[in-house]
């Protein structure tokens, strides 16, 4: 089991955002996780990625105990994720902001890094055309020297997952990947996802666009008010009755 | 953006420099300036990469200096023991105060490092016994198997090679993984974080070399001064080597070095002026944060690109 | 309560109360526009030092007095207008290098225009102390009390009643929705440093006769002032009061039972504490950043 968590539960002030949720996530089949405004989708993914600690509950990945490990420890243990509200560095490069992403992968003591040790600059060179090859995975190969402040949204989004990848995680959660895109850039997206896949790491994503969701994911996870509501094949979850009650209200078809 | 012509450029201004400076006072300023720089290099990582800040790194100088002219003066240690004793005991207050200090972030950590900066100059001020009280220690010359470093000359060169020392080994930092590290954090700590760059750990680290940086500086203008008054870990300086930061350009090692050029000379210049010299200074650090705010090596760099 | 206990905290909570008066002015421009005023002991100074001149050049005490907070407003309208507003969005270092630029700007002109002496301001209403339970109070020590006792209630009430006070608020706690309901920032910020500087100025008038006043008494008032508005929790109103108390109290007992030579240490050992246990301070608030 790839990740697992069990009974996650979070509280903000007096709100409690997230009420024993679980799930299990498989390596291999793209999962989603959806629901309505303030489901907890956010929150979970949070949670996931040790953004946050939970106020109860447990993470486990590949059997290792990660609950209230910082994010860092999360991404050494192959998880990886980009973010709603986009969180570029803004002070590098395109290229650098990936190139940063390989820091888990990166061989560099503070002795070796100060006194430019033999080796040093080879290993930059791989880093650098490890980096520009990711770019160009995501279609990003026109923006290699741009400054991240001067790219478009959408080519954010994608640089975001660049970053991600670069870490070479197993786990690879995307917050909103649609959000704010046009058909044409979501369908880009999805074949996106598809690659990602492809190349064997697991995609979870937390989405709104019902249409990417079925087009590119085989399990489905449907929050409500912070509770699993449903879990199971797209087309299942689709035609469950309280799926459609919470997002439609009671009386729809 | 690795330059690698630059720290060519620097040495060959230090070695060029003696030919433009006429007497041993104009040395004088000039090893002022290269022991500024030095701090300042380092104090650079910590605000310009990093993105942290400290409004006490005065406090660090002040320690690396004390504690070497202690060692040499009262105990009657060799000079190059003591320096590298009292490197090694700052480091480690570095490491000690640092962990959790820096969990705190923008005006917190702000307020938190001015507080430890001006507990230390207390404590050096009150400790008269120690170390003189405010009027002061002695300090004897450095040295080492029986020569002994003194003269303008020797130690600009001295200071000078120890600052192409220091701006070679930021840059070396600065343009490896682990500077992209310290730039994610500053950039955005938690995505810094999801990519597995361990954000206290790396604060830390530049924190507690910089506090090194400071307090190698700090040892060295004793020994060279012979002389070591509290003022020098006074919160008034650990402004001055901010805004020397500052001015020159944030991540901007380069910068840092024009910094404390520029605002180690203009003082020197501004006593014509005698009363008005605080009010100036002052006036100078407001112009050049709302008119220049990433600082005069940054701006001039974007001026020069924007002509092509 | 031995006698002299009660002095040494008759002494703490009056020097408090200066602390207090301070603080107050540091959250309020804090809430303001999220900026450090490092020059608020500035006007500390200022208002000590142009009473005195004042005072010096045979205007009555009450006149050099208001004349002196009326200056030092509008040293503050100037700082913001001419420093703090141009810097807007600049990043936390900026803002701080330029209020640390005004204060060094300040002192400057200060000993500049007056001089680098100590200069005491008659006491109010007399010397004599007065015998409290076998502790000696001094008379000023009542107007201090007093007036920053008035001073605060008159704060609560120009916050919540009056329009300006309501603006200051509103800004303080979400400044796009501030300005989208009309409200304009720049006005704040101006109304916010100019109270600040009056609220400084008038505490540097009441301790002048208990501490004298001269060029660089700003620097640490200004930082300890700094420190109870931390203690107490930056941005926080009776949080600063709240801290400006207890920082004062528990620098007199230090000071008297402890060590008397670190005094001035007490403050920052303080800061150090709350911010590492408490960083949101006696009465701040706890912020978890959604991302």
């Amino acid at each position: 089991m790839l990740l697992s968590a069990e009974n996650l539960c979070k509280d903000f002030g007096g709100v409690r955002a997230l009420d024993g949720v679980g799930l299990e996530i498989e390596a291999g089949p793209v999962h989603a996780v959806i629901g309505p405004n303030g489901a907890g989708k956010t929150t979970l993914l949070n949670l996931l990625t040790g953004i946050y600690r939970p106020a109860a509950g447990s993470i486990r990945c590949r059997g290792r105990d990660l609950t209230g490990r910082a994010p860092h420890v999360f991404a050494a243990a192959g998880v990886g994720r980009t973010f709603q509200n986009l969180q570029v560095f803004h002070n590098m490069s395109a290229l650098e902001n990936v190139m940063a992403g390989r820091w888990l992968h990166e061989r560099c003591t503070l002795a070796a890094a100060l006194l430019h040790l033999p080796g040093r600059a080879r290993a930059e060179r791989a880093c650098r055309a490890q980096a520009a090859g990711l770019l160009d995975f995501v279609g990003l190969e026109a923006w290699r020297d741009a400054a991240s402040e001067a790219m478009p949204y959408g080519a954010l989004k994608r640089l975001e997952i660049a970053r991600a990848l670069a870490a070479q995680p197993r786990l690879l959660l995307l917050d909103e990947p649609a959000a704010g895109l046009n058909p044409t850039e979501t369908q880009e997206m999805a074949r996106l996802i598809g690659r990602i896949a492809s190349r064997g790491i697991t995609v979870v994503l937390v989405e709104h666009n019902m249409r990417l969701v079925m087009q590119v994911s085989q399990r489905v996870l449907v929050l409500d008010y912070g509770r699993t509501l449903a879990y199971g094949a797209p087309a299942a979850v689709r035609n469950d009755p309280r799926v459609i009650e919470a997002y439609l209200g009671a009386g729809a078809q | 953006m690795p330059r690698p012509g630059g720290l060519a450029a620097l040495a060959l201004v230090v070695v060029l420099l003696p030919l433009a400076l006429p007497n041993n006072y104009t040395y004088e300023v000039a090893i002022l300036v290269g022991l500024n720089a030095i701090v300042c290099v380092g104090l650079n990582l910590l605000i310009g990469y990093a993105g942290q800040i400290s409004l006490g790194h005065a406090g660090f100088f002040g320690l690396g200096a004390y504690g070497s002219a202690i060692l040499t003066a009262r105990y009657g240690w060799p000079p190059l023991g003591a320096l590298a004793a009292s490197l090694g005991a700052v480091g480690l207050l570095a490491w000690v105060v640092g962990r959790p200090i820096l969990r705190l972030q923008g005006h917190y950590l702000a307020m938190a490092t001015l507080g430890l900066g001006i507990i230390v100059s207390i404590v050096l001020v009150t400790e008269d016994r120690l170390t003189g009280g405010p009027d002061g220690m002695s300090v004897p010359p450095l040295g080492a198997f029986g020569w002994t470093l003194a003269g303008e000359k020797a130690w600009y060169w001295t200071v000078g090679a120890l600052l192409l020392a220091a701006v070679w080994l930021a840059r070396n930092l600065i343009d490896s993984p682990r500077g992209r590290a310290l730039r994610a954090l500053h950039g955005s700590e938690v995505a810094a974080e999801v990519i597995g760059i361990d954000s206290a750990r790396h604060k830390l680290g530049v924190f507690v070399l910089s506090a090194m940086f400071a307090a190698a500086a700090g040892a060295l203008t004793a020994h060279y001064a012979g002389f070591i008054t509290p003022s020098k870990a006074a919160f008034l300086h650990s402004i001055e080597l901010v805004t020397m930061v500052v001015f020159g350009g944030m991540a901007s090692t380069f910068g840092a070095v024009v910094g404390a050029a520029v605002l180690t000379t203009l003082p020197q210049f501004l006593t014509v002026l005698k009363d008005y010299e605080m009010m100036v200074f002052g006036a100078v650090m407001i112009l050049t944060m709302v008119f220049m705010p990433r600082g005069l090596v940054p701006t001039l760099e974007q001026a020069l690109a924007a002509q092509r | 309560m031995s006698a002299q206990l009660l002095q040494t905290l008759l002494g703490g909570l009056t020097i408090g109360a200066i602390y207090a008066l301070v603080a107050l002015g540091f959250s309020i421009i804090y809430n303001a526009s999220r900026v450090i005023n490092f020059a608020q002991g500035e006007f500390v100074m200022l208002g000590g030092m142009a009473t005195v001149w004042l005072a010096a050049a045979s205007w009555p005490l009450p006149l050099a007095g208001l004349a002196a907070v009326l200056l030092a407003a509008g040293a503050g309208l100037a700082l913001a207008r001419f420093a703090v507003a141009p810097a807007r969005g600049a990043s936390v270092v900026t803002l701080i290098i330029i209020t640390i630029g005004a204060s060094i700007l300040l002192r400057g002109l200060a000993a500049l225009v007056w001089d680098k002496k100590i200069h005491p301001l008659p006491p109010f209403s007399g010397e004599a102390p007065i015998l409290v339970g076998g502790a000696a109070l001094l008379p000023q020590s009542l107007w201090v009390l007093g007036v920053t006792l008035l001073v605060v209630l008159l704060l609560s009430g120009f916050f919540a009643r009056t329009l300006t006070g309501k603006a200051l608020l509103a800004t303080s706690h979400n400044r796009l929705a501030a300005q989208l309901a009309g409200i304009s920032v720049q006005r704040v910020l101006l109304a916010s440093f100019a109270l600040s500087a009056a609220l400084g100025a008038l505490a540097g008038i009441l301790v002048a006769p208990i501490t004298f006043t001269s060029w660089d008494v700003g620097v640490m008032l200004g930082l300890k002032g700094f420190a109870a508005a931390i203690l107490g929790g930056l941005g926080s109103g009776p949080g600063a009061v709240l801290g400006g108390l207890a920082l004062g109290m528990i620098e007199a007992l230090g000071a008297g039972y402890v060590s008397s030579a670190y005094k001035d240490a007490i403050a920052f050992v303080i800061i150090l504490a709350v911010l590492v246990f408490m960083p949101g301070g006696l009465l701040g608030k706890r912020s978890t950043d959604r991302v």
